[in-house]
C-alpha cells in the first residue's frame, strides 16, 4: 500500500560478512564492554546504612502539626477523611473542656485520629484539604510491619512531638 | 618405596585435595562478586568483612536444608549421581604438575601426585566420567525436565570431546609426549606451547567451555526451558555437590589449560630467580606463578558468563560438528605440514 506519510523506507538485510559470522571478534567486544564495567564504580546504595536523599516534595508518613503554642491544630472538621480517595482517614471528635487550650487550639478537636497507611496512597489531597494546616506528608517512609492492624497509626505516632522536647 | 615418601605424597594428595575444595568455594564467592561488579553492583557483603564468609554461610545453609529423595525417583541412583560427580570432579587432579621438584639436601620432592604417561588420557577419561553423573542424576530423578537437561549434557559433551581430542592430537604432535609433567618441562622460560598452537588452544578453550557445562554452553541447566536442568529434582547438599562439582570442574580444567598451553609453573627468567633464592623457594615460585594463571582462567571463565549469551541447542550442535571438528582436523593437518618442513 502507498505510504501516507511518505517516511516509509525499504529496508534490506545485508548477509553477514566472514567476520561477523566468525563470532569471534564480536565476542572480543563484547568482552570489552563488559570489562569497561568492571571497572566502573557501583552504583548500590547500601540501604540500612546509607540512604538516599529524598526529593523536595517527597510524600511520606503523615504528621500532626502543633501551632506555634504547642497546641494541636487539627479541629477534626473530616475534610482530610473526606478528601481521602483512599478512605483511609478515621477520626473522633470531641469538645474541648476548660484548661485544655494549651493542648489543643480550636474548641474541637480529634479524640481518635487514626491513618490506615496499608489503604493510603500517599497522593497529599489530605495536606491540600486541610484548612488549618494541620496535616504534613512530610515524614519518612512508613515502616514494614508483621500485622495488618499494627498499621493503623493512632495519633501517637501521628503527631508531632511537643515543642519544648 | 620408602615410609618418608609415602607419606610426602599423602601430604601432597590432602593439600591438593584441600587446594582444589577451597578453590573451589571461594570460585562461589568469586563467580558472585565478579558478576557484581560486571553489572556495576557490590555483590555479597554481609557475611564478614567484604562478604569472605559467604561460601562457609553458602555450605553451611546446603548441609541444614531438607533433603528430598522424591517418590518416584530411584533412591540408590539418586544418591550415586552427585557423588559421582564430585568424585570425577575431585581425581582430575592427580597428574597436574604443580611445579618443579623441590630439592632439600639429597632428596628431591615432585609437586606432582603421580606423573603418568598416559596423562593427558587419564584427564580425558575422567572428564568423560564427569557426565555419567549428570546423566545418572537425571535419569534417576524421573522428570521429564531432568531427563532433558541430562541428555543435553551427554550428547553436548560427547560432542565437544571430540573436537577437543582433536585438538590435543595437534598439541601432541608439537610435544611428543602424554605426559603433563613432561609437556610442563617443554615449556622451559618462554617456550609456552600458546605459541605454537594458537588455533589448538583456541579449541580446546572453548571445548573446555563445553565440558564444564558453562556459559555460552550451559544448556544442561537452562532455566527458561528446563526449570533447573538435571538438577531440578535436588535439594541439600546433592544439589551442593552438583554446583560444587562445577567449579572444580573449572579449577582442573583452567589448570590442564595452563599446563598445556600456557607453561605451566614456568615463567620467563626462571632459572635466574630460581638460583637466586635457592631449589625450595624457586619452585614455590613457580607454583604461584602457576596459579596465578589458572586464577586467570578461572576469571576468564566468569568473564566470558557475563557477557556471551547462551547459544541454542542446535546452534551448539552446529558449532561443535560443522566448525570445531572441522578446524581441528585442519589444524591437525597444519601442524603435520610445518613439522615435515622444518625437520
Amino acid at each position: 500500500m502507498e505510504s501516507l506519510s511518505n517516511k516509509k523506507k525499504q529496508l534490506t538485510v545485508k548477509p553477514l560478512n566472514f567476520w561477523e559470522r566468525a563470532y569471534l571478534p564480536a565476542i572480543v567486544s563484547g568482552l570489552a564492554i563488559t570489562m569497561k564495567h568492571f571497572f566502573k564504580k557501583p552504583v548500590t546504595i547500601q540501604y540500612p546504612e546509607q540512604k538516599r536523599e529524598f526529593s523536595e516534595n517527597f510524600r511520606g508518613m503523615h504528621s500532626l502539626k502543633r501551632d506555634e503554642n504547642g497546641a494541636e491544630r487539627c479541629t477534626a472538621c473530616g475534610l482530610c477523611a473526606l478528601s481521602c480517595p483512599a478512605e483511609a482517614i478515621t477520626m473522633q471528635a470531641a469538645e474541648r473542656q476548660k484548661g485544655e487550650e494549651t493542648l489543643y487550639r480550636e474548641e474541637k478537636y480529634a479524640a481518635v485520629y487514626e491513618i490506615n497507611m496499608l489503604r493510603c496512597i500517599f497522593c497529599g489531597l489530605c495536606e491540600e484539604a486541610c484548612p488549618k494546616e494541620a496535616i504534613y506528608l512530610d515524614g519518612d517512609i512508613v515502616p514494614s510491619d508483621y500485622l495488618r492492624k499494627d498499621f493503623i497509626y493512632g495519633k501517637d505516632k501521628l503527631v508531632e512531638a511537643p515543642l519544648n522536647q | 618405596m620408602e615410609l618418608a615418601d609415602i607419606a610426602i605424597k599423602f601430604g601432597l594428595i590432602i593439600i591438593i585435595f584441600a587446594i582444589s575444595l577451597v578453590v573451589a568455594m571461594y570460585s562461589t564467592y568469586a563467580e558472585r562478586k565478579i558478576a557484581a561488579f560486571f553489572q556495576d553492583r557490590v555483590g555479597p557483603n554481609r557475611a564478614g568483612p567484604w562478604g569472605i564468609l559467604q561460601p562457609l554461610a553458602d555450605g553451611g545453609k546446603m548441609f541444614l536444608k531438607e533433603e528430598i529423595i522424591p517418590t518416584n525417583a530411584t533412591p540408590f541412583l539418586f544418591i550415586v549421581g552427585p557423588s559421582l560427580a564430585i568424585l570425577t570432579a575431585c581425581i582430575g587432579s592427580a597428574v597436574i604438575p604443580w611445579g618443579q621438584n623441590i630439592v632439600v639436601g639429597d632428596k628431591v620432592i615432585p609437586l606432582q601426585v603421580t606423573d603418568i604417561n598416559v596423562g593427558i588420557l587419564y584427564i580425558f577419561g575422567v572428564v568423560s566420567l564427569g557426565v555419567y553423573g549428570v546423566m545418572i542424576g537425571g535419569w534417576a530423578s524421573n522428570n521429564k525436565y531432568s531427563l532433558l537437561g541430562a541428555i543435553r549434557a551427554a550428547s553436548q559433551n560427547i560432542s565437544y570431546e571430540i573436537s577437543m581430542g582433536l585438538s590435543i592430537i595437534a598439541l601432541l604432535m608439537v610435544t611428543g609426549t602424554l605426559s603433563l609433567g613432561e609437556i610442563a618441562q617443554q615449556q622451559h622460560g618462554w617456550h609456552w606451547n600458546v605459541l605454537y598452537q594458537p588455533v589448538g588452544f583456541l579449541l580446546f578453550m572453548i571445548c573446555s567451555f563445553a565440558e564444564t557445562n558453562r556459559t555460552p554452553f550451559d544448556l544442561p541447566e537452562c532455566e527458561t526451558e528446563l526449570v533447573g536442568g538435571y538438577h531440578t529434582e535436588y535439594s541439600s547438599m546433592k544439589l551442593g555437590f552438583y554446583l560444587f562439582a562445577e567449579y572444580i570442574n573449572m579449577f582442573i580444567s583452567s589448570a590442564v589449560m595452563a599446563t598445556l598451553y600456557f607453561g605451566g609453573y614456568n615463567y620467563p627468567g626462571m632459572d635466574w630467580v630460581t638460583a637466586h633464592v635457592g631449589p625450595v623457594i624457586g619452585p614455590l615460585i613457580g607454583t604461584a606463578v602457576f596459579f596465578i594463571k589458572v586464577f586467570s582462567f578461572i576469571f576468564f571463565f566468569m568473564w566470558v558468563r557475563w557477557t556471551i549469551p547462551r547459544f541454542r541447542y542446535d546452534q551448539l550442535m552446529d558449532l561443535g560438528w560443522k566448525i570445531l571438528i572441522p578446524l581441528a582436523i585442519a589444524n591437525i593437518v597444519v601442524t603435520g605440514i610445518v613439522i615435515t618442513l622444518l625437520n
